[in-house]
């Protein structure tokens, strides 16, 4: 079967999909679906099914972005569009079931919206929700939509037309696309894509590899994730265009351990990839020929930068090299290479599919296109957004997210993992885009963005990156291997209250020879969130120092737990819960802490019931 | 085991570079490297053990002693951290009555920290075996492992 009649085929099943009569049930089934209980909410739904004779298609699709609403399913009846039901628990599910599907009433109270560009009945759009509307969707246009692991759900929408055209092109004129579209690097650096198709392919030597960078590193992001699980064929056929463009045989996905779903979807993307002509010898009957092996990283986090995971993925510890030479000359078996991150593969079909043009149209003036980011930390609606570049950071904070949890106050954003900065809330109009973030003294990275509230401490916070950082170098070099550990030394005194005037001179000094004079990126940017902390709040340093108190009142070493005997109502629940045995009282009677048997565990404060909290903390005699 | 090994070696046979794979393999087979398993892996792939130690001791996934019957682990990764992860390795580490790093004397348990799992926007996060737990409490922590322990091994 040509590709023409297998896209027919494909377009065929997923409008029948839409219109057929009957129940479709889709879950959400992404990693971070199952985390929220989704196995547990399908075994009720499927026990329902049953007990009422009930017939229904389940469907399991990644995830829509939407992660603060997990568990969550669309239910479609009759042809009518897909209804989200958000927030589920296996409780509610029979009530549910039996209003939707038996009584016709659609529970407006538990929709989240419809899945459809219109809106169904009195239910809007989910797309007018506020989370999503200010979001253009290119890279994740088919998280949550499509069945993951069905590749004529891909075909129908679109899917593989990328490889399709850039086929009937030359590879030159695909390079040339790819540069004036303007998309840079996902991972990180920024670096321009084309430009480095370019220079591979230019390279002399043969055969050119091509390597899929899933690993993903930085701690509190996912983006990467996400789209694996969501849309594998996305990131394939992108691989496959740059191996074109460039001229690559080989492919490598060098994917981080901890994903194992993403790596089960990547193997079942392959194989229909095979048995559809669109992997291996003759590519849709063409002249070009591909395969891709999937490497799976052993935990190292210094095997995201280029150099390392090129050692890692030819079976070595996965120490960094000195560059150059870089990858496009000498990478994999010392062979021109192209090193992108899931996510610019997985924008690229989308680019020789729609056009430069069109894509150039979106995002600012020195960064093109959207990017997705990890909206996480202390915020009221988490999730996986997809903005165009140069957004502003209060848009995204406040329309999308909806602002701080608990309508705290907004301290700061992290971007960039381990490697980036902490902007504060003064800067809330910067937009995101590479050079921006850079002159703010973060960096865009891969797309963590880590908000923090009054209740974070920036000490804290430092300390936690070095710690981090320290751990993950890999101890070829230094500066990075020591000058690090001295780092987390002073950070750690000054945490405990040892801290002394000038430890923030010796801070900024070791700082920027650890940043100067490390081999690789790791250790460059090392200092980074150190350096911005110290810019932007200097002051909670200071607190530490001079009065030995943690504003945030986080630091456990400056801190004291008290129970305020006004407001306590004496339940015993703090006292039950506190496992050093600290606390006393009778029952309906004010409860005391003995500091001296306390051991800061912070589980009262936790679950104390009482409304505005009887338990508090204090740091240096004020709270 | 030697046969075992074997067979492992024999899935990556034309691929260069394997080393890392092959170790996953073995891993994956027995949950740990035992010495017995490397000293055969060295003779069958005809490359020192040191050469093995030397990849296998860059990455932690890899281990040298026997773990436990479930695998514990804790995210300590950013978004968990300012959603109070720290709290939580407080309390399973209270509640195992071992440090990170470790294993219960009965070989129920072992614990480990990572650094996000992914799940970020459901932070705090902890997993165990292949299970993923997402917004975590200490009261939660109780129930989820004492769910582990009372089955034998079987989540309910
Ligand atoms: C310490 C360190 C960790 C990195 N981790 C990742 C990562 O997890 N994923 C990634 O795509 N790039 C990572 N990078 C960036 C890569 O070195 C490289 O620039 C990127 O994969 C290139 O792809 P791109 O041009 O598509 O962004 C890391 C860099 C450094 C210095
Ligand atoms: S930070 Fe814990 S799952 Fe990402």
């Amino acid at each position: 079967m040509n590709f023409n009649s297998r896209r027919s085929k494909a377009l065929k099943k997923w409008d029948d999909l839409k219109v057929r009569k009957g129940i479709i049930i889709y879950v959400g089934a992404a990693s971070c679906g199952r985390a929220a209980g989704c196995d547990a909410v399908t075994a009720v739904i499927n026990k329902y099914l049953t007990e009422n004779n009930l017939k229904a298609d389940i469907i399991e699709v990644g995830c829509i972005g939407l992660c603060c609403f997990e568990p969550m399913i669309y239910i479609q009846k009759d042809g009518n569009p897909p209804i989200c039901y958000a927030n589920l628990n296996p409780k509610i599910i029979p009530a549910l079931f039996e209003d939707v599907l038996q009584k016709g009433d659609v529970r407006k109270d538990l929709a989240l919206g419809v899945i459809d560009k219109k809106g169904y009945g009195s239910i809007p759009s989910i797309y007018e929700r506020p989370m999503l509307k200010p979001q253009v969707r290119i890279v994740l246009r088919n998280c949550g939509i499509i069945d993951p692991t069905d590749i004529d759900h891909y075909l129908a929408r679109n899917g593989y037309l990328g490889i399709n055209k850039a086929l009937q092109m030359k590879p030159e004129e695909v390079i040339k696309e790819v540069k004036k579209s303007g998309i840079r690097g996902r991972g990180g650096a920024g670096f321009p894509t084309g430009m480095k198709w370019e220079f591979c392919r230019n390279a002399k030597s043969e055969p050119k590899y091509l390597v899929c960078n899933a690993d993903e590193g930085d701690p509190g992001a996912f983006m990467n994730r996400s789209l694996l699980e969501g849309d594998p064929h996305a990131v394939l056929e992108g691989m496959l265009i740059a191996a074109y463009a460039i001229g690559a045989p080989h492919g490598y996905i060098y994917i981080r351990e901890e994903y194992p779903l993403a790596i089960e979807r990547l193997k079942k993307a392959i194989l229909q990839m095979q048995e559809y002509n669109i992997l291996g010898e003759k590519i849709l009957d063409s002249d070009f020929s591909f395969d891709i092996e999937i490497k799976k990283g052993a935990g190292a986090f210094v095997c995201g930068e280029e150099t390392a995971l090129l050692a890692s993925l030819m079976g070595k510890r996965g120490m960094p090299m000195p560059r150059p030479p870089f990858p496009a000359t000498s990478g994999v078996w010392g062979k021109p290479t192209v090193i992108n991150n899931v996510e610019t593969l997985g924008t690229i079909a989308t680019i020789i599919r729609e056009g430069w043009k069109w894509y150039s149209g979106y995002g600012s003036e020195t960064a093109k296109g959207t990017k997705t980011f990890s909206l996480v930390g202390k915020i009221k609606r988490t999730g996986l957004i997809e903005v165009p570049l140069g957004t502003k950071i209060r848009d995204i904070v406040y329309e999308i997210g909806g602002g701080v949890l608990n309508d705290k106050k907004f301290k700061a954003v992290q971007t960039g993992g381990p490697s980036g900065g902490c902007i504060p809330a003064s800067k809330m109009d910067l937009g995101v885009d590479y050079e921006t973030l850079t002159s703010a003294g973060a960096i865009m990275g891969s797309g963590g963005l880590i908000v923090m509230d009054e209740e974070t401490c920036m000490v804290d916070i430092a300390h936690y990156f070095l710690t981090f950082t320290q751990e993950e170098s890999c101890g070829k070099c230094t500066p990075c291997r020591i000058g690090t550990r001295r780092m987390l030394e002073i950070l750690e005194k000054i945490k405990s209250g040892k801290g002394e005037e000038r430890d923030i001179e010796l801070l900024e000094y070791l700082a920027s020879t650890v940043k100067n004079a490390s081999l690789c990126g790791l250790g460059q940017t090392a200092p980074n969130p150190v350096i911005t902390t110290l810019r932007y709040f200097i002051d909670e340093y200071e607190e530490h120092i001079k009065n030995k108190r943690c504003p945030a009142l986080v630091c456990k070493d400056l801190i004291t737990f008290n129970i305020d005997a006004e407001k306590c109502i004496g339940c015993g629940i703090c006292k039950k819960n506190c496992p050093a045995e600290a606390i006393s009282g009778e029952t309906k009677k004010a409860h005391v802490i003995d500091l001296n048997k306390c051991i800061k565990c912070g589980i009262c404060y936790q679950i104390c019931p009482v409304e505005g909290k009887a338990v508090y903390k204090t740091s240096g005699g004020s709270s | 085991m030697k046969s075992e090994i074997k067979k492992i070696i024999k899935l990556f046979k034309d691929k260069k570079g394997a080393l890392i794979s092959i170790l996953q393999e073995v891993q994956k087979k027995y949950g740990y490297l035992s010495s017995e398993a490397i000293s055969a892996l060295a003779e069958e792939l005809k490359i020192s053990e040191n050469e093995i130690y030397g990849v296998a001791t860059f990455y932690t996934q890899f281990k040298f002693t026997k773990p436990g019957n479930h695998q514990v682990k804790v995210c300590l990764g950013t978004a968990c951290h300012v959603r109070g992860g720290h709290g939580i390795m407080e309390t399973v580490e209270r509640q195992l009555n071992i440090k990170h790093g470790e294993t219960t004397k009965d070989s129920q348990f072992s614990l480990e920290r990572v650094a996000c799992m992914g799940c970020c926007a459901l932070a705090p996060v902890m997993v165990v075996d292949n299970d993923i737990f997402g917004k975590i409490t200490s009261t939660k922590v109780k129930n989820i492992l004492n769910d582990y322990n009372r089955n034998g091994g079987k989540k309910q």
